[in-house]
């Protein structure tokens, strides 16, 4: 019973503004400069990644009614930062987290088609939703959307945002010096959508790009966002990077694919995977164990007890017991800006599980959240991590992985010098780029190579 | 000759082939890479091998067009573009000292997104990014985004007060847009970065600020999520030619771009300007402005009229220009150059009728004439665009000091 071996694909998310990334280590770098993301891009295309990945938050995060201060803060404007790394790599996609909420189709098309010509075919989008009035408070449009509503909105901007790519053929532009005519079609870009939406029409003024449309990236976990995801998305960047739950996601979202006429190879599921590696596998565990520590100290423990708790806890010892009083099961006011309190869906059961777990192996507030959070899904030698993934990519819990490091910008380097050789002498990863758009790395075709008979002329 | 004539700022308009309609039709044209970030990054090494101050890169949210008031079905000019802010990050971190100013529609953009985006150009320039403020008052335009529509009118009713009111609102909420950018920009203190290992603290929040902007057709609460850029406030320019954008010149941008057809026009329009900074309380400012020419540059005297005659007989019809023309030799440009120079402009935005011709014939024909003439740069003398324009690094309007004084610029612009 001998399966293919699967090629396994990687890309490297640029680390965030979250507590995985160590500020705090003496490497680690600027965030902003635009040196730390051109040496981060540069690593990942040394070791042949797919692309490098970029997340957005669109309002500062707030705990307790002030600006949170324990993580990065700070970053920079996605579609700018991502052109600009276009000028220093060759073959490197270039993936963004852009939000359906707060801004426009004919914006983020035309800015989309812009980096996609800009780096030869080398534009993905993560296509986000919110619907916050916290975030709304930044934007003309304030915080309009009702929740039940942000997945509708993100299909429609989606469909809206395709149909703006698709306005434009290719072969419009004739650009003729002897004649005289510059373009076949005087309705080029010609477009009308009218929907709950969205309603707009005129002449999309970005001619079409190489890779047709950016790859479409979903990251939502939700029944809505797996749909979302089956319908029309070309990868997920999910949060599933153990064997067992990367198994159970992967065969849920690959099953939904044939119910809208999708090939099993049409959607790749990469999660997203910290790592830590050493000289040895012990080394590794060691260094896990303090990168752990660094990244939940004290205060940080108390900050994520609160995301759960819905309270001030700032009085509570976090080398100490866990609170004795419940959660606080109103609105969740303490913590915003912040996606990941919607997780605790049963805040006063994970409350009582943690205080059970804790009183059992006798951890105080800062151990119990070390241990609840922030496990690294890697962690050995360079051999062990790279037989870890292999085994997971081959057991069908993912197509690849995209990699956090916790180190800006540094982070990646050792991965590239000693895992990546290791892939490729297993013969499952790429020795060499094969083409020159992130729809060849991944695999993908292009759209309209895709297209089902009759839909290209609409 | 004078002992120590005025040093000219030079900055090159950049908008597909060149601003003559026919321009892609010259053989030294490359129509078909007007969407390649080589073609882009080619004009600019141009650009900054002549010294240049900076770049401007033009934009719309439509198709271009012929007409002010909506596409025109021609098939005969250039038509498609790419995002100028996305084309100015692309070039950046391949030049190292001219400066880079993309233009922004204020009328549909969200001030969030086009402060964070001009932050980072500037930060991938290390200092060198700035931005061309522009209104759009096209009700095609408006129908692309759906939310808001432009009532018609037509240009000839310029003077009526319903357009005038039309006019005026769209440039106070450029204004608004300009203001709420720089506040943006000014939300981060320098120092609010601390790193501070002992108390696990990255950032000193007490040095970020919300900005509480609220205007007549948006707030924006803030604080930016990109730190302060290099420069601090990044530079703003905008493009006048009438009473009421020139008051958005005066109000919040460092650079205006007027379109004056002689010395006495330039005169007029300079001395307006400075009525209208005088009353928006920035008298101390140094507020630019730079005269807006297309230029036709050829080395023999009549060659370049020649080829604007070719031009005009391909495009079939003489192209106008809110702009003078120019066509003539670098000499004659400088003469000219410097004639509106004592008329009070301190620079000019020179648009290049065929790019692939005239920028070049700019930076190695009329270049060196002025640098002959002693009115131009022999060599970059500064790192940021701020400093090729000779304005400091302004304090943060934040900053404790500047509140203690109570003298901070956003309650002299506002």
């Amino acid at each position: 019973m001998s399966k293919p071996l699967k090629q396994i694909h990687l890309a490297a998310h640029f680390p965030g503004v979250n507590n995985t990334t160590v500020w705090s280590d003496p490497d680690a770098g600027s965030h902003i400069e635009f040196s730390s993301f051109a040496h981060f891009a540069r690593t990942a295309e040394r070791a042949k990644f797919d692309f490098l990945f970029l997340a957005e938050g669109l309002r500062l995060r707030e705990q307790g009614g002030k600006i949170y201060d324990l993580d990065v803060v700070g970053r920079p404007d996605t579609f700018a930062v991502l052109t600009a790394l276009a000028a220093v790599t060759e073959h490197l996609g270039l993936t963004g987290t852009i939000n359906s909420t707060f801004n426009e189709p004919y914006e983020v098309a035309r800015q989309f088609a812009s980096l996609d010509h800009l780096s030869d075919g080398r534009a993905a989008w993560n296509v986000v939703t919110s619907w916050d009035a916290f975030t709304g408070e930044n934007f003309r449009r304030g915080g309009f959307l009702p929740q039940e509503e942000r997945y509708s909105r993100a299909k429609e901007f989606l469909a809206t945002a395709n149909e703006l790519f698709d306005s434009w053929h290719g072969d419009e532009i004739i650009a003729d010096q002897e004649t005289g005519t510059f373009l076949s079609d005087a309705k080029a870009g010609a477009f009308v959508h009218q929907g709950q939406h969205f309603d707009i029409e005129g002449q999309f003024n970005v001619p079409r790009s190489p890779q047709g449309r950016p790859v479409i990236f979903q990251a939502g976990d939700s029944e809505e966002g797996r749909e979302f995801a089956a319908a029309g998305a070309d990868a997920i960047f999910s949060r599933y990077a153990t064997r067992t739950e990367g198994q159970a996601f992967y065969t849920d979202v690959k099953g939904r694919l044939a119910r809208y006429g999708r090939r099993h190879d049409q959607l790749l599921i990469l999660p997203a995977a910290t790592f830590v590696l050493g000289d040895t596998d012990a080394e590794a565990e060691e260094h896990a164990r303090e990168v752990r520590r660094a990244q939940v100290s004290g205060a940080t423990a108390i900050k994520h007890l609160e995301f759960v708790w819905n309270r001030d806890l700032s009085s509570y010892d976090p080398d100490g017991p866990l609170p004795d009083i419940d959660p606080d099961l109103g609105e969740h006011t303490i913590a915003r800006g912040r996606a990941q309190v919607r997780m605790y869906r049963d805040p006063l059961a994970t409350a009582r599980e943690w205080r059970e777990r804790a009183a059992a192996n006798n951890w105080s507030i800062r151990d119990l959240v070390i241990e609840t959070g922030n496990r690294q899904a890697f962690v050995g030698s360079a051999a062990t991590v790279a037989e870890t993934i292999n085994d997971f990519v081959q057991a069908d819990a993912s197509d690849g992985f995209i990699l956090v490091p916790h180190i800006t910008p540094g982070g990646l380097d050792s991965f590239a010098d000693t895992v990546v050789p290791l892939l490729q002498e297993r013969g499952v990863y790429r020795t060499d780029y094969e083409g020159s758009t992130l729809r060849d790395h991944l695999g993908l075709a292009h759209p309209d190579a895709e297209a089902p008979a009759g839909r290209v002329a609409s | 000759m004078s002992s120590s004539p005025t040093p000219l700022h030079l900055a090159v308009a950049l908008d597909g082939a060149g601003w003559h309609p026919a321009a892609w039709r010259e053989p030294v044209a490359r129509p078909r890479e007007l969407l390649t970030a080589a073609y882009w990054t080619g004009l600019v090494a141009e650009a900054e091998r002549g010294l240049l101050d900076f770049v401007t890169i033009e934009d719309g949210l439509g198709l271009q067009s012929s007409s002010l008031h909506g596409p025109d079905g021609r098939t005969d000019q250039v038509r498609g573009r790419l995002d100028a802010v996305l084309i100015a990050s692309r070039i950046a971190p391949l030049t190292r000292h001219i400066g880079v100013v993309p233009t922004v529609v204020a009328t549909h953009t969200e001030p969030f997104h086009i402060s964070k985006a001009i932050a980072t150009l500037d930060y991938v320039s290390s200092g060198r990014a700035g931005l061309r403020v522009q209104i759009s008052a096209r009700q095609n335009e408006a129908a692309h985004f759906g939310r808001r529509t432009i009532p018609p009118f037509r240009f000839e009713d310029y003077d009526t007060p319903a357009v005038q009111e039309v006019v005026t609102d769209l440039f106070d909420e450029a204004a608004d847009h300009v203001e709420a950018v720089r506040r943006l920009w000014d939300s981060w203190e320098d120092d609010a970065e601390i790193r501070d290992v002992a108390t696990g603290r990255f950032i000193d929040r007490d040095k970020l600020h919300y900005i509480d902007f609220e205007g007549g057709r948006f707030s924006v609460k803030g604080p930016s999520i990109t730190p302060r850029p290099p420069q601090g406030q990044p530079v703003v320019t905008a493009l006048a030619h009438a009473t009421i954008p020139y008051r958005l010149v005066a109000r919040a941008a460092d650079v205006g771009y007027v379109t004056p057809h002689d010395a006495d026009q330039a005169r007029a329009i300079v001395q307006e300007i400075r009525a209208e900074q005088d009353a928006a309380g920035r008298a101390g400012d140094t507020v630019h402005v730079f005269g807006d020419l297309v230029v036709f540059l050829d080395d023999d005297p009549g060659a370049a009229e020649a080829r604007r005659e070719r031009l005009d007989a391909l495009a079939g019809e003489p192209y106008t220009s809110d702009a003078r023309i120019f066509a003539g030799t670098p000499v004659q440009l400088a003469d000219l150059l410097q004639e509106l120079s004592a008329a009070g402009l301190s620079g000019f935005r020179l648009r290049p009728a065929v790019v692939g011709h005239d920028l070049p014939a700019i930076t190695r024909g009329l270049v060196p004439e002025l640098q002959r003439r002693n009115v131009f740069r022999n060599a970059y003398e500064a790192d940021t665009l701020r400093g090729l324009l000779g304005l400091a690094r302004p304090a943060n309007r934040y900053s404790p000091e500047l509140a203690e004084q109570g003298a901070s610029p956003a309650a002299t612009t506002a």
